[in-house]
């Protein structure tokens, strides 16, 4: 015993010091390559700003995610394809139909690219485009009050992943088939094959939505193309305005184990689209109308800010074996993914998966290489212009599986290297590696804000990764995603911020937050309401029995529901509580929620009018309340609903206060 | 009285119009929750709130204290002082075409008691508001009234109100100095005129 005394009395304040620099130690490895300024580069004092608005993607939940920049603070969710029960976006009966499809209700959706709208090539802040991938849709979202106002869905297509990416002055939007399916030459329906005729009959579409002043879209073309997997884009810029680019992997048109089969290939191709022929072409009313049913939803701001839907049958689709000039295939290493367009418009960039070059065509050579005809060949009619005659360099060493870039506006691109875990700055011009920066884990998608854009904001980068694993707190099996801020204001990049997304955002747009700003509303104007069921005050709410529908017309102001006590409603009837919310100020929501609803509660904001259905099945006084703390007495703001039986001879009668 | 001085006399008067185009007083409330301020302005016929919703979202705060709700329609006063400031501008104009220094004194001691008056009326009403309260008020602090300060600044519960004179008042208070500048200049020119009989003339000119 006296021995061990001993032995502790001595070593242990050693061991103490040596553990403790040990732990120091372990700790500095984790902060790999962050700089020792990065806390006052990310820091935003309490009640400040930050410089930019973030739109990451929501990946499988469906949503958009809104970040503060430099720091990472998420500062609010927008729901988009997905049903929200937090507001009630996609249950109230006002919200319900923005997630309408041809395939009828759709509660979720997968979206992939935020895009800002964009003026002469400048994001403008007024919409941030977004596309779902698996029942395929574009949605905008309006910057004015951060909601979902429109979506339309893409016909003819299957999984739309190269979307949803807009031209220099937001006149198309565009969208493509990640997978292609078998569709007739006639009239380009699904078609009840054999899988493995793939070959034969499977075809991918191109199309681009134009997008009216006011933000309306409706599909203008779409253009037919060969049966691969389209995956990204991007749209010419000065120079190359009128062009937009598409990756396509599968040239091999594998249908099965795609890993393996679809990975043959020294090269793919990157279609170049001249859109601005062929939106020429759709003018003259060339190409065919074919049957093409696609639901489009939007907010009707006439009518109270409801959701219609209608449903288009027709779209026009043009094929490229019939009207020249119109698709070009660029070869490209190797089942490229990501095709990027410098801010000079003059090169494009992709990222060869499995390729251990970047390659970096010259949109000027490309130019001279149609004009000149030197294609190595045709693939369904489509000419495929010589790799050596197109392109501007290569760039050797850029890290393992490239898979997008972005642009700095000071000559440099920045490149993702998914499988070696890191952000490559390479030299445009001389496609030299200048710098390289790891990052954890395994990056996908980058972000500059503005990056590609004409004038990127060439201050930070934000790293969307793949991997998670140990960089934050551990939450189980399942985590957030990992986004990391790095500071590329300097020769060298410098990492300065973890911080946790949401779902799994693929890409991600951002901006000066002044340009956003400007346009914010704080509240509904309440005579300004147009919704048939509004009740603008006290002195109007009623309730009204029509057959076994009972119309509750309800307000809210701190603290009460006018009325709050309703009696008369029956077993089997269906109540719709129509709620205006009265209050003209800032920040004044009032919630909704009555016991037992099927649905999720309202989330009413000043000057609304939002509508909860309920179907009561028992007899007996059921409660309702507000569900946001709106007041001291809040907890006050509540009501009941007496319910009789079917056959009961209890009439309609209401009020509060009385 | 000589030909600027009637001048300044028309001037003073006339300047009174700016009282029906700018508020006379403002009322400013901050609280944590209102980090952008919540007031009122109080013109020669209304009471407005200084952003469109702010007078419909004071009443809403008050009513949790059992303050009855600030309407502008039932402030009697509201319709009566646009007439006091018409008669005001219109006797100051016939005063100073007629050159009588006399009654701009008169006048200056009617606008000073009407203006005395206005501040009274207005702390009655700060005080009705302020004490009347309704019983059944959801919020009852023993021993608290919410009477707005009539000048300068008062912790409210949460709310800090600060109570201060708009353009309106100033314009006035001008024009009251202007008229008074009138008067006393006019001492010295009507006594030259006097003595001298120079300027009689030219009055009758400009009166004719």
């Amino acid at each position: 015993m006296n021995t061990i005394h001993k032995i502790i009395r001595t070593w242990g304040l050693p061991l103490l010091v040596i553990s403790g620099f040990l732990l120091t130690g372990c700790q500095n490895g984790q902060q790999l390559g962050s700089s020792a300024d990065a806390a006052s580069k990310v820091y935003v004092s309490p009640g400040e700003h930050d410089e930019f608005y973030g739109f990451f993607s929501g990946g499988y939940n469906g949503q958009l995610g809104v970040y503060g920049l430099p720091s990472g603070r998420h500062i609010f969710t927008i729901p988009v394809f997905s049903q929200a029960p937090v507001n009630g976006y996609g249950y109230s009966e006002e919200t319900k139909a923005m997630l309408n499809t041809s395939h009828g209700f759709v509660p979720w959706g997968d979206a992939h690219h935020p895009e800002l709208s964009q003026t002469n090539g400048e994001t403008d802040g007024r919409w941030v485009f977004m596309n779902e991938n698996n029942t395929p849709r574009i949605a905008r979202i309006g910057l004015n009050e951060f909601k979902t106002q429109e979506i339309i869905e893409i016909p003819n297509s299957a999984g739309n992943h190269a979307s949803s990416f807009v031209t220099p002055n937001t006149e198309y939007v565009s969208a493509a088939t990640r997978f292609s399916i078998p569709m007739d030459d006639e009239n380009m329906q699904n078609m009840d094959v054999s899988i493995d005729s793939y070959k034969e009959n499977f075809k991918g579409t191109i199309s681009f939505i134009k997008v009216s002043d006011e933000g309306k879209m409706n599909i203008d073309f779409q253009i037919m193309m060969p049966g691969f997997d389209y995956d990204l884009s991007h749209a010419g810029k000065g120079p190359s305005n009128g062009w937009s680019f598409f990756t396509s992997y599968n040239s091999e048109q594998a249908n099965t184990l795609l890993e393996i089969n679809a990975s043959k290939n020294d090269k793919d191709f990157i279609a170049a689209i001249n859109w601005k022929k062929a939106a020429e072409y759709a003018k003259q009313g060339k190409g065919k109308m074919i049957p093409g049913e696609h639901v489009r939803n939007y907010i009707d701001h006439e009518e109270g800010g409801i959701v219609k839907s209608e449903t288009i049958d027709k779209v026009r689709v043009l094929d490229p074996r019939e009207l020249e000039g119109i698709v070009y295939f660029l070869p490209t290493p190797k089942s490229p993914h990501g095709v990027d367009v410098d801010p000079t418009g003059q090169y494009i960039a992709a990222g060869g998966k499995l390729s251990t070059v970047i390659p970096v065509h010259s949109f000027a050579k490309m130019q001279k290489a149609i004009e000149n005809e030197e294609f190595e060949g045709k693939v369904m009619g489509i000419p495929v212009l010589k790799y050596d005659s197109i392109l501007h360099g290569e760039v050797e060493n850029p890290g393992l599986g490239p898979l997008h870039t972005e642009f700095d506006g000071r000559g440099n691109a920045y490149t993702t290297a998914f499988i070696s875990s890191e952000i490559v700055k390479w030299n445009i011009e001389n496609t030299e590696v200048v710098d390289r920066i790891d990052v954890y884990y395994s990056p996908g998608h980058l972000m500059i804000p503005g990056g590609d854009s004409q004038n990127p904001d060439g201050k930070y980068l934000v790293s969307l990764n793949k991997i998670t694993k140990d960089r934050f707190l551990p939450t189980g099996p399942e985590m957030f995603h990992s986004a990391q801020l790095i500071d590329i204001s300097g020769e060298k990049m410098k990492m300065l911020l973890d911080f946790p997304t949401e779902g799994e955002p693929h890409y991600a747009q951002a901006i000066k937050a002044d340009k956003v700003i400007k346009n914010q509303k704080r509240f509904y104007k309440l005579e300004e309401n147009g919704h048939p069921k509004a009740t603008t005050s006290e002195k109007q709410a009623k309730v009204v029995r029509k057959g076994n529908e009972v119309h509750i017309y309800m307000t809210t102001i701190r603290s009460h529901f006018t009325p709050d006590n309703i009696e008369g409603v029956k077993v089997g009837d269906d109540v719709y509580f129509h709620v205006t919310n009265l209050e003209q100020d800032w920040d004044v929501p009032h919630g909704f929620a009555i016991k037992g609803a099927n649905t999720a509660e309202l989330l009413i904001m000043p000057g609304e009018t939002l509508t909860l259905k309920w179907q009561p099945k028992k007899a007996g006084v059921v409660p309702f309340y507000c569900t946001d703390f709106c007041s001291a007495l809040h907890q006050e703001m509540q009501g009941y609903v007496r319910v009789s039986e079917k056959d009961s001879d209890v009439e309609i009668a209401y009020g509060t206060g009385q | 009285m000589n030909k600027q001085q009637r001048t300044w006399m028309g001037i003073a008067s006339l300047l009174l119009i700016l009282v029906y185009f700018f508020p006379i007083w403002s009322i400013n409330m901050e609280a944590p929750q209102y980090p952008e301020g919540i007031g009122m302005n109080i013109t020669v016929n209304d009471i407005q709130g200084k952003e469109f919703h702010d007078l419909a979202n004071i009443n809403g705060l008050n009513h949790y204290i059992g303050m009855k709700p600030i309407t502008p329609e039932s402030i009697p006063e509201l319709k009566i002082m646009p007439i006091i400031f018409g008669l005001l501008i219109v006797s100051g104009i016939v005063i100073a075409i007629w050159g009588s220094r006399k009654w701009i004194l008169v006048w200056l001691g009617v606008f000073v008691l009407f203006a005395i008056a206005g501040l009274v009326d207005f702390y009655l009403w700060g005080y009705d508001y302020g004490h009347n309260l309704n019983p059944n008020a959801p919020i009852k602090v023993p021993g608290m009234t919410y009477q707005p300060p009539l000048l300068g600044s008062k912790q409210l519960l949460n709310i800090n109100a600060t109570s201060m004179p708009h353009i309106g008042f100033y314009v006035a208070l001008l024009s009251m100095s202007i008229a008074s500048l009138a008067w006393w200049k006019s001492g010295d020119t009507d006594n030259e005129g006097e003595s001298g009989k120079v300027g009689t003339g030219k009055e009758t000119k400009v009166t004719a």
